[in-house]
């Protein structure tokens, strides 16, 4: 018995239990994400219409991405409604934040409220407010009822400002959210801080300003990078409230990449804008990533 | 009128004739049903080191943020140079506090964090860099002025805590726990700074701890509380020699004292102490009170004051026969642990002597120094 | 002490005791109710317009605005759009598209949890040489926009013969809520005690033991959280379910977006808004029942956005 356990087994059968159970794991790891990716860059130099065809074209596809207007198009109104996402979202989300921190009553009650939003689908969401900005009877309706007969907000008409009702539509959704990590944020200021402000006679607004917001810089970021994560990828929402119009101006490039991809059989361009996705969310990650995770080798 | 150099509205005199530089009156703080700090009374004379010292939960810092504003009381008074700031801000009470996590501002440099507050009281900046010069001065913080606080020690950003009081220009300053989270080392070097800063400023210092040793060192006077009440409130030696209850004889001292179980009993010239098998005359007990036959009692003694051995040795009562349990060296003294008519009990002994478990030894005690109490109420008797 | 006294006079105008006095109405408080109550009113809107608008008859709703209540209340909207709305090829209403969504939502849910929580498990007790490099890939993953992987994902369906069915969809549901819920269930048991695990071991026992016989009973909260953060993405997913669905087969969602944006004619808005809400009530009833948990999958799923 002594000399047969001898032997030294075999590291691939070490743990392989648990190797077993990670399968799933690896193959959706090697298979999907990276085989996937590498796959679809690939396919995006080719000229693939209804079926993927292995014919390289070079950079054709790309330079054809760039001088369609729909892809335009979508591209700045991707660059208007992230900016204003983010920015808006940030502001309201924190000063949403800063209200509830305040020791009111009814907190839970109104939290609820400020949150329910992000629980329903982009579909709903775009849905109730295509019904809210209809010219007819929405909002612009109303307003002109109440005597200002010459408002007119009709942005699912006015190809110019249908961004902004996208906009809406999307912080109504997504502030809570950010409101919540906000929150989450200012509750873990030490409490003691606020005490030696108060001692020192500093005034509210200042230390949130100079004292409290510096304080939650990582809050900031990470949830900047949650925000403009979800940016790039919107879709359900433009689809359910404008279809993409009036015409394409709410064209957004989720909704270019599929449209193409499957509605109007140019696979190799859907390709080519699907990576030209990826690279954008690369631009915003990779320097936040080497912010956190590259400066833990430097100072702390 | 100015007896100290203020109008004191306090209404309360201290024993040096001047009126008090804090004042608190009939303060209690309820959360709902439940009292925290129970109707307390308390004056503070100009340029004393007052600590209040409890465990956890006894309402001390509850009380300082009382002193200090951050917290409302249920009822009473507070009083700062004979002024009543009951309603006023923190900023307006004429204070300085000091954290227990020092709460600096994590983003500002040493320099920023001392002057910011100035800053926005609107201070000329010629005063500001006046004031920022004498705290750093004062508490060596001139080569830290430019550092941010996660580049400091823990004792260093406790200095700034201190400094950051310092620039205000008052006279009270407030201390929460601030030592607790150091390492004993440091805890010990930054006491004996707090120390000397005292004795070089001479301001009244309020100062919160749980730790005795910090107690005993820095303290003019020590409030020892307990569940919202101030047991005692005396100078260091008098809570130590003469405590005034049976909670407040355990808690300060180390190693603590030792309790025995006893009854009075009848005796002359004075009664004696009555033990399962021993009796031990109280002759030299100074008793608050004439102490009355049959009432069962808690006789406390600490342990430097028991003798062991026979020998010369005056005050202390007859030799009473004991067994050595175990012996804990100490370093310069050992602890011995003994079994005494039933009971066990400690005393200190230089470690010079030897003893060993299971060994009889005769035991005196120095009853002049030691304590009794009631051992219903725990009132010392 | 009697100058003092004099000064004062006796029992002169109130001297400041106790706590200070402050009345509920101050500005600060009116501020700061009012800004957070306009607010409410802000996000509530929407919602009130949905549910009055699905409660009018088409009549009411040309000749009013969008705001006005209900002058006659009618529930017709809702039993159309659950029973009877058309969506381009067949008409019997949502229900269809509700039961496949619960049928979609129902698997996914407990396939993607189990297998990312034994993931996470495996990630976090029983490490091995190079795990944490595909962990890593799944976690930047997770940043990589869904539309770079779509259609190698057809294709693999289409292989294995699952493009289309419910079955497929609950794959991809799968695979793309495998990076966060891993990472959910890796950072929970690493929180665990180890000491636990070592015990265990020490007593003999293996992998799959400990994990249903210890690590799961103890796990009950973050199990919830999954649960959640997986019922409310899957039923409110679009994109998934309108590539990898045939029309039989079609989520709620998807329904949703086909009965009011593709009908020709005359749009009944009020039967619109009525399968609005009855599309968004499931995730909703999960939002208002589990509360707490809630917002602890926001914080966790928040790290995928």
């Amino acid at each position: 018995m002594a000399a047969d356990s001898a032997k030294r087994p075999v590291r691939l059968f070490r743990n392989l239990n648990s190797k077993i159970a990670a399968i799933p794991m690896i193959l959706i790891a090697s298979v999907i994400f990276v085989g996937g990716t590498a796959w679809t860059i690939l396919y995006s130099f080719t000229n693939s219409k209804l079926l993927p065809r292995l014919t390289f074209v070079g950079l054709d596809q790309y330079s054809r991405l760039w001088s369609t207007p729909k892809w335009l198009i979508s591209i700045e109104n991707l660059l208007i409604y992230g900016v204003l996402s983010l920015f808006f979202s940030l502001v309201i989300g924190f000063f949403l934040a800063v209200l509830l921190d305040q020791k009111i009553r009814f907190e839970n009650t109104f939290r609820t409220i400020y949150l329910y939003p992000f629980a329903l689908s982009f579909i709903v969401t775009g849905l109730v407010w295509q019904w809210l900005l209809n010219p007819e009877f929405g909002v612009q309706r109303v307003i002109r009822n109440l005597g200002w007969t010459s408002f007119s907000f009709d942005p699912l008409y006015n190809a110019d400002i249908v961004i902004y009702g996208i906009l809406l539509a999307g912080l109504w959704q997504g502030t809570g959210l950010v409101m919540c990590l906000m929150l989450a944020g200012l509750r873990g200021i030490d409490e003691e801080i606020w005490k030696a402000s108060r001692v020192d006679g500093i005034p509210s607004w200042k230390t949130y300003l100079f004292i409290v917001i510096p304080m939650m810089r990582p809050v900031f970021i990470t949830t900047l990078v949650i925000i403009a994560s979800g940016i790039v990828r919107v879709y359900d929402l433009v689809v359910a409230q404008t279809s993409g119009g009036p015409g394409i101006a709410s064209e957004v490039p989720a909704k270019f990449v599929y449209d193409t991809m499957f509605l109007a059989q140019n696979l190799a361009q859907g390709f080519a804008g699907s990576t030209m996705m990826l690279v954008t969310v690369i631009v915003v990650v990779v320097p936040w990533a080497y912010l956190e995770f590259g400066s833990k080798h430097g100072h702390s | 009128m100015n007896d100290n150099g203020y109008l004191n509205t306090s209404g309360r005199v201290m024993a040096n004739g001047k009126g008090p530089s804090v004042s608190v009156q009939g303060m209690a703080l309820s959360y709902g049903s439940i009292k925290v700090l129970h109707e307390l009374d308390l004056d503070i004379a100009d340029g004393e080191f007052l600590v209040l010292l409890g465990p956890s939960g006894c309402g001390k810092s509850t009380l300082l943020n009382c002193i200090a504003g951050l917290l409302e009381p249920s009822q009473g008074k507070v009083f700062i140079k004979g002024k009543n700031v009951t309603w006023e801000e923190p900023k307006d009470r004429g204070i300085g506090m000091v954290f227990q996590s020092y709460a600096l501002y994590p983003q500002m440099t040493v320099e920023r964090n001392l002057s910011f507050g100035l800053r926005v009281a609107g201070l000329p900046s010629a005063e500001i860099k006046q004031r920022v010069a004498r705290a750093a001065e004062v508490l060596q913080l001139e080569p830290l002025l430019q550092r941010k606080p996660t580049a400091l020690s823990g004792g260093q950003r406790q200095r700034v805590a201190i400094g950051r009081a310092l620039v205000r220009d008052v006279d009270v300053f407030l201390f929460d726990e601030p030592l607790s989270n150091l390492d004993a080392k440091l805890r010990a070097e930054l006491r004996v700074e707090i120390k000397r800063l005292h004795q070089r400023l001479g301001n009244t210092m309020i100062y919160v701890t749980h730790d005795q040793i910090e107690a005993l060192t820095l303290a003019d006077r020590i409030a020892v509380m307990k569940s919202g009440v101030i047991q005692q409130l005396d100078e260091p030696l008098t809570i130590y020699n003469r405590p005034r209850n049976r909670y407040v004889a355990g808690f300060i001292g180390s190693p603590s004292m030792n309790f025995v179980k006893a009854r009075i009993s009848a005796g002359s010239p004075a009664p004696n102490l009555q033990l399962s098998s021993i009796s031990i005359p109280l002759t030299d007990y100074v008793p608050v009170q004439p102490l009355v036959a049959g009432t069962d009692v808690e006789f406390g003694v600490r342990p430097e004051h028991l003798r062991l051995g026979t020998g010369p040795d005056e005050g202390s009562s007859e030799p009473v026969d004991a067994v050595v349990d175990l012996v804990e060296p100490m370093g310069s003294d050992s602890l011995v642990w003994l079994k005494v008519d039933g009971q066990v009990l400690s005393a200190r002994v230089e470690s010079s002597q030897r003893f060993a478990p299971d060994q009889p030894v005769k035991v005196r005690f120095r009853v002049g120094l030691a304590s009794l109490f009631d051992a219903a109420s725990g009132d010392r008797l | 002490m009697a100058i003092a006294e004099t000064l004062l006079g006796n029992g002169s105008a109130r001297e400041p005791s106790g706590p200070k006095p402050k009345s509920s109405l101050s500005p600060r408080n009116i501020m700061l109710y009012g800004t957070l109550i306009v607010v409410a009113v802000y996000y509530l809107l929407p919602l009130y317009v949905m549910v009055v608008t699905s409660l009018k008859g088409m009549p009411e709703i040309r000749l009013g605005n969008v705001f006005s209540p209900p002058v006659e209340i009618t529930f017709e909207p809702w039993v159309k759009a659950w029973a009877t709305a058309c969506t381009g090829l067949n008409c019997d209403g949502l229900s269809h598209g509700f039961w496949n969504s619960v049928r979609i939502t129902i698997p996914s849910v407990i396939v993607s949890i189990m297998i990312a929580s034994v993931s996470g498990y495996s990630l976090a007790n029983w490490r091995f040489r190079g795990a944490e490099i595909f962990f890593t890939i799944l976690i930047v993953g997770s940043f990589v926009p869904y539309q770079v992987m779509i259609y190698p994902i057809v294709i693999v369906l289409r292989e294995i013969g699952l493009y289309g069915s419910l079955w497929g969809l609950v794959i991809v549901h799968t695979i793309f809520g495998m990076p966060i819920l891993t990472l959910l269930f890796r950072n929970y048991f690493v929180s665990l005690p180890v000491e636990l695990f070592k015990a265990a071991r020490v007593d003999g026992a293996g992998f799959w033991r400990i994990y249903f016989q210890i690590m799961m009973p103890m796990s009950l909260p973050i199990f919830v959280v999954a649960m959640i953060l997986q019922v409310t993405g899957i039923w409110n997913d679009f994109l998934f379910g309108v590539i990898y669905t045939k029309p039989d087969t079609y989520p709620m969602t998807v329904q949703l977006n086909n009965i009011v944006n593709s009908v020709q004619g005359v749009k009944e808005y009020n039967v619109n808004m009525a399968a609005t809400i009855i599309t968004g009530l499931v995730p909703l009833a999960v939002y208002f029942l589990s509360g707490r948990y809630f917002v602890r999958g926001i914080a966790a799923g928040a790290v995928k956005g």
